[in-house]
């Protein structure tokens, strides 16, 4: 809504008014032109470029060559091994949001339905701790706990259940759902507690079952809660680095590292760019299918 | 709103989802614990109990290069704090207060992307943008450009939402008493969105201070900021002395999930005229 809306000498003046909605369409331009600036400077040009790189030769030091073409490195995303990297992250990442909603949905269900508003608020503030926390420092609590020496090797050892799980694929799985569950809590809950439970009341009244109430009108209603929660879990566990790199071994490596060591150790920028492209496609495809099918409610 | 009595589950079924409950603030919680117990063992193990302790404390606070990671990640998440919260309320101010103008659409859409793109492309990016397109070198800057690239965006979110709750009435009013246009922002719009504002500048402080991966890509030689110091510290060995700077960092969170849930609570009573 512009400040100039309803003002009255204006409006009786068409060519007054004309020449204000100019002078305002101006100063917004000039309000954002600072942001607009930078953004374009340090994320639209870095983007368009590293799409450009991915088809670029590589030099010995592994830097690319401008000038010099190749479609190499997106033929290379073919490559057996290639392909494992990116279906292990994709399974990972699916099935850690597939698992946090499973775990998720019931616990932010649990805390939106508390009767006193005080509870609620004390039980959602328990959530932002860990959702706040640095995520560093809760991976390496994990690491910590998997290792020979941690507690749950040693439970799993006293009751011969499991062994050491440090560097293996359940280890990096059991760090993912460690570390996203609270970026799906927060949207569910958001999504449960703002319900119409008028609704539901009536589905009752109606002679549904609790479980049929549930499965026809609570559950439909928190779409957008699981859907939000669903692409701010499965974004980041795509693109997870720290995570496989501290729990997982070299069996377990996922698109994040196979990206990063790609500038480092493995000299290779054009694929890294490649493969950095990738990742943001898949994770275009999945956040235009959240936007098509749950609104807007981020 | 809350359950209404007709919708009450029945006590079996609330056993349950309570019990789980509790399990899941259990795994959420007992892993943190456990790590701040053991930044106490008098052992060079973590995970085998020594006695207490404060020596992994001491060994910390006399560290030269982890006290240099902290300092450069203040200096880092201070100045990219302060310039993303500005640009980020700029752009919310610009989008939500000015129906129209020149790319307004495209901004749009720029401004939303850094938030949904995965940490590795941007971090790679930056990495190829810095160091060949620009003639710069990496450094302590090129962090501090990086944070505020993906900080900003979070920051216009949060704003732009305070903006939406609130109507321009008082603003316009404000105009109509011959106000200037920036003493109208000074004295009338500021302080209305001064929660959001103070809201989004927290978020930008706890993204900057737990970036591990866009700094790994930007950073320069010797200028590592604290949490990719001791990302590389964890590769190498685990020590107790890990557990110490680690419980820090969970204190130093932990002040700003209260600074932040005081400014919401601060938030809600000054209210939003919009809302009622």
């Amino acid at each position: 809504m512009t400040l100039l809306d309803d003002r009255t000498s204006e409006e009786a003046n068409p060519e007054l008014e004309k020449k204000a909605e100019r002078a305002e369409s101006w100063r917004g331009f000039f309000v954002a032109l600072p942001t607009y600036v930078f953004l374009v400077l340090f994320f639209v040009l870095p983007l368009i470029i590293i799409a450009v790189i991915s088809f670029a030769e590589r030099s010995r030091t592994g830097k690319p060559i401008l000038g010099e073409w190749t479609l190499e490195w997106w033929i290379k995303l073919g490559d057996p091994l290639v392909r494992s990297v990116t279906f292990r992250s994709i399974w990972l990442a699916f099935l850690n949001t597939a698992f946090s909603l499973l775990l998720g949905y019931p616990f932010a269900y649990w805390i939106a339905t508390r009767k006193k508003a005080m509870t609620r608020n004390f039980l959602l503030v328990l959530v932002l701790i860990p959702f706040w926390s640095n995520f560093l420092v809760r991976t390496y609590a994990w690491r910590t706990l998997l290792d020979s020496n941690g507690m749950i090797t040693k439970i799993g050892e006293a009751t011969g259940l499991w062994g050491k799980m440090l560097f293996t694929e359940p280890a990096v799985f059991l760090g993912l759902l460690y570390g996203y569950l609270p970026f799906m809590v927060l949207p569910l809950y958001a999504a449960i507690e703002h319900l119409d439970w008028n609704l539901v009341e009536a589905a009752r009244d109606l002679y549904a079952g609790a479980w049929k109430a549930f499965r026809k009108v609570t559950l439909p209603l928190s779409m957008p809660g699981i859907i939000a929660g669903s692409i701010l879990v499965f974004i980041p566990s795509l693109g997870a680095y720290v995570t496989p790199d501290l729990l997982g071994g070299s069996k377990t490596t996922l698109l994040g590292n196979y990206i990063v060591t790609q500038f480092k150790s493995g000299r290779n920028w054009p694929f890294g760019a490649a493969l950095s492209v990738t990742i943001l496609v898949i994770m275009m495809i999945a956040t235009v299918i959240y936007f098509k099918k749950g609104g807007k409610t981020l | 709103m809350s359950v209404q009595q007709g919708t009450a589950h029945r006590p079996w079924v609330d056993r349950i989802l309570s019990i789980n409950g509790w399990i899941i603030f259990g795994f959420l919680y007992l892993p943190i614990l456990i790590l701040v117990i053991y930044s106490f063992s008098d052992s060079k193990v973590v995970g085998i109990w020594g006695g207490f302790t404060w020596k992994w404390y001491g060994r910390m606070l006399t560290n030269p290069e982890m006290m240099g990671a902290l300092a450069n990640s203040a200096k880092v998440a201070i100045v990219s704090t302060v310039v993303s919260t500005v640009l980020g309320t700029m752009a919310a101010l610009a989008l939500d207060r000015y129906r129209k103008w020149l790319g307004k659409g495209a901004f749009d859409v720029i401004m939303y992307l850094p938030v949904i793109i995965p940490e590795v492309t941007m971090g790679a990016m930056l990495l190829i943008w810095f160091t060949q397109v620009l003639p710069i070198n990496l450094s302590i800057w090129t962090i501090i450009l990086g944070h505020i690239a993906f900080s900003a965006s979070f920051v216009a979110i949060i704003v732009r939402a305070r903006l939406a709750n609130l109507d321009d009435s008082l603003e316009e009013a404000a105009m109509d008493l011959y106000a200037n246009r920036w003493t109208t922002f000074r004295r009338i719009t500021l302080p209305l969105i001064i929660p959001g504002v103070l809201g989004g500048a927290l978020l930008a402080l706890t993204l900057s201070l737990d970036d591990v991966i866009i700094t790994e890509f930007v950073q320069g030689p010797g200028a590592s900021l604290l949490p990719v110091y001791v990302f590389g510290l964890i590769k190498r060995q685990v020590t107790p002395e890990i557990n110490a700077v680690s419980t820090l960092m969970l204190g130093i969170s932990m002040v700003l999930v209260f600074v932040s849930l005081a400014f919401q609570a601060r938030a809600n009573a000054s209210g939003s005229n919009k809302e009622e």
